[in-house]
């Protein structure tokens, strides 16, 4: 069963899974924000390669290029109209908003495109396999996976050797002190929502290359894989989210063989039952950060 | 003590009730089948607005789960209320057991209540000391607990396909007389040692718990309380519906009840009650608008999503320029004579 077919799809699951809920932890680092609009970033990056592959003789690169580019602009946008008039007001107001723009996104592609599902048109190489070793590894587990590591190395670059970067990551520790050393505190932001729509709408070329065609509500699973993810990991560090994405890709790939059958359905409701019992034996996650804030209270 | 001293601490609530009382009336004497449909709707939706009300306006916690309780209140009323002809027509996998099962009406109803504050009680204890981020993610993991759950366990809910032949039992007064109970039941908690510890808890935590209110168990009475008032109102919204799946106690009622409470108001009975006429108003003219532009097939790929859309606008301009909500933390209350002391209102809490 632990075959290699196995492995790489678990790994090819697990990267996916790790951008998903790196995206969703770098905002909620700064700002404690868990962004229920998240997963329609997704939804926009599918509508773009479907119109963009439907409507223009547009090269399958720059369909792609531009269906993240579509995600980082929404995601800006979100934040520019609704986060930040909200944000010295509440949490809740927050959350509450978050969970209003979702179904603004939602119902406005319901509105503007159909209700119906459209196909997106993708390049042979997502339907093809490659032999390792004697079982068929598909190409798109691989690109996945080698998408993964390149946009973590960047994203470790960016973090870590430029200004911006290291505004970034001090904010997430202790966002009034390092707005009190004169960084701007809506460039850190628009930057840490930028970083969130380049991860979903990296996702979504991969996410909708499963199924092969886009809903108004196709965000909402990857949105609930990111919620789990990131509170397996740590919602408060970043090297947790990616472990996070990993450990729920496994577990998950393993309920999926080692349940009985008749059980298999509700994996998912097994997922956020474990998700409670993080939340109250081990509120930090896996990964803790320097800077823990307790969540009870 | 004369009669209208003794009715000062009923002000708030018998306004509300007359308020509820005048539109249900004028529903009546219109006599629209319409009209009457959505007027029962609208009173379906207060109880269960104001069963939100109750744990979020008191804990100042948002809670995804509500609706969640909302479906198990109603697929455990129909489970009693349908004979068992009607049940196996529905879904011939029932476990055996749960065929015979027949009760009235009300039991059923009740039951569904209990069912669902049993679940809550079981279940949300150690949930409700998070509060914050941590609240919000476990709430919504209970929402989508729930939902699978419902939706994958055919044997008892018929799992994706839908539940019908339920009887239609929910009149405009019957959901009048439950709207009007549930008016009481969450005023008087709010007003309750229990209601005003939790609110204590809400608006200064360490000074409340420094005076030895335990802040975990007020609340999750509340959250108890709430889970019973959605499960009756899930029932109630059953047997006026009479046929339905999982996918109707998910995001979009979700949705529909948050923008009800924080429109109308979080903080107050009256900010539930208000919110809920006023957006169940406006919900309706969206709707009416979108027929017509569907009706006039101005759009070939059809007219969807204009009434969330408005809505959840609408929803974040009221959280931009009034966070607390059109009622702010005050309650309605019958005007008094001048020259009468006045209180001063309370403090609205910090949002």
């Amino acid at each position: 069963m632990i075959n290699l077919e196995f492995i790489t799809n678990t790994l090819s699951l697990g990267s996916l899974y790790a951008m998903l809920a790196l995206g969703l932890v770098i905002v909620y680092g700064i700002l404690r924000l868990v962004n229920f609009a998240y997963g329609e970033l997704i939804m926009v990056g599918g509508y773009t390669m479907y119109l963009l592959t439907f409507y223009t003789p547009l090269p399958w690169l720059a369909v792609v290029v531009l269906a993240v580019l579509a995600a980082v602009v929404t995601s800006l946008l979100t934040e520019l109209v609704a986060f930040r008039p909200v944000r010295e007001k509440s949490l809740t107001a927050m959350l509450i908003t978050s969970f209003a723009v979702s179904t603004i996104l939602q119902n406005g592609a319901l509105l503007i495109i159909s209700p119906r599902a459209r196909a997106v048109t993708l390049p042979q190489i997502f339907q093809t396999s490659v032999m390792i070793a004697g079982t068929s590894v598909p190409w798109r587990n691989i690109l996945t996976i080698v998408t993964c590591i390149a946009t973590l190395a960047l994203l470790t670059l960016l973090l870590r050797r430029t200004v911006l970067g290291i505004a970034l990551r001090a904010a997430a520790d202790n966002f009034t002190m390092t707005r009190m050393l004169g960084v701007p505190a809506n460039t850190v932001i628009s930057t840490a929502f930028a970083i969130s729509g380049i991860m979903a709408g990296i996702v979504s070329i991969f996410w909708i290359a499963r199924s092969a065609s886009v809903t108004p509500t196709i965000g909402l699973p990857p949105l609930l894989v990111a919620f789990v993810a990131t509170v397996i990991g740590g919602m408060r560090s970043l090297t947790g989210a990616v472990v996070g994405g990993f450990v729920y890709a496994t577990i998950i790939s393993l309920l999926g063989v080692l349940l009985p059958p008749g059980l298999v359905e509700f994996r998912e409701a097994f997922m956020f039952a474990f998700v409670i019992i993080i939340l109250l034996i081990r509120p930090e996650g896996l990964i803790r950060s320097k800077t823990s804030v307790e969540r009870v209270g | 003590m004369n009669l209208a001293a003794r009715l000062k601490p009923l002000n708030t609530p018998l306004t509300l009730v007359a308020a509820v009382l005048v539109v249900a009336v004028l529903a009546q004497l219109a006599g629209i089948s319409l009209l009457t449909r959505i007027v029962t709707v609208m009173f379906v939706s207060l109880m269960l607005v104001l069963g939100l009300q109750l744990y979020m306006g008191n804990s100042g916690i948002l809670n995804f789960a509500h609706i969640g309780f909302m479906g198990i209140g109603a697929y455990t009323a129909v489970l009693f209320s349908m004979t068992s002809e009607a049940k196996v027509l529905t879904n011939s996998d029932l476990y055996p057991f749960l065929v015979p099962l027949h009760l009235p009406f009300l039991p059923s109803l009740l039951i569904g209540g209990l069912v669902a504050a049993l679940f809550a009680a079981l279940i949300s204890y150690p949930l409700m000391r998070l509060s914050d981020a941590a609240a919000v993610i476990t709430s919504f993991a209970l929402l989508v607990i729930i939902h699978v759950v419902l939706l994958h366990w055919d044997r008892v809910s018929n799992g994706p396909r839908t539940l019908f032949g339920v009887d239609n039992y929910t009149t405009l007064w019957v959901s009048v007389i439950f709207a009007v109970i549930t008016i009481f039941i969450v005023y008087f908690f709010k007003e309750s040692r229990i209601g005003l510890r939790l609110r204590a808890s809400r608006d200064d935590r360490y000074a409340a718990a420094s005076i030895g209110i335990n802040m975990e168990v007020m609340r999750w009475l509340a959250f108890v309380a709430s889970a019973f008032i959605a499960g009756v109102g899930g029932g109630l919204w059953a047997h006026f519906i009479t046929s339905f799946t999982p996918y109707s106690f998910y995001l979009n009622e979700t949705f529909v009840v948050l923008a009800m409470l924080v429109i109308g108001g979080p903080y107050s009975v009256s900010g539930a009650v208000v919110g809920t006429l006023v957006v169940t108003a406006a919900r309706e003219v969206l709707r009416g608008i979108e027929n017509q532009v569907n009706i006039m097939q101005l759009f070939p790929q059809g007219f969807f999503g204009f009434t969330e859309v408005v809505l959840a606008i609408v929803l974040i301009l009221i959280l931009i320029y009034r966070p607390t909500g059109i009622m702010g933390s005050r309650e309605l209350r019958w005007p008094r004579r001048r020259g009468q002391a006045e209180l001063g209102e309370p403090a609205e809490p910090e949002a």
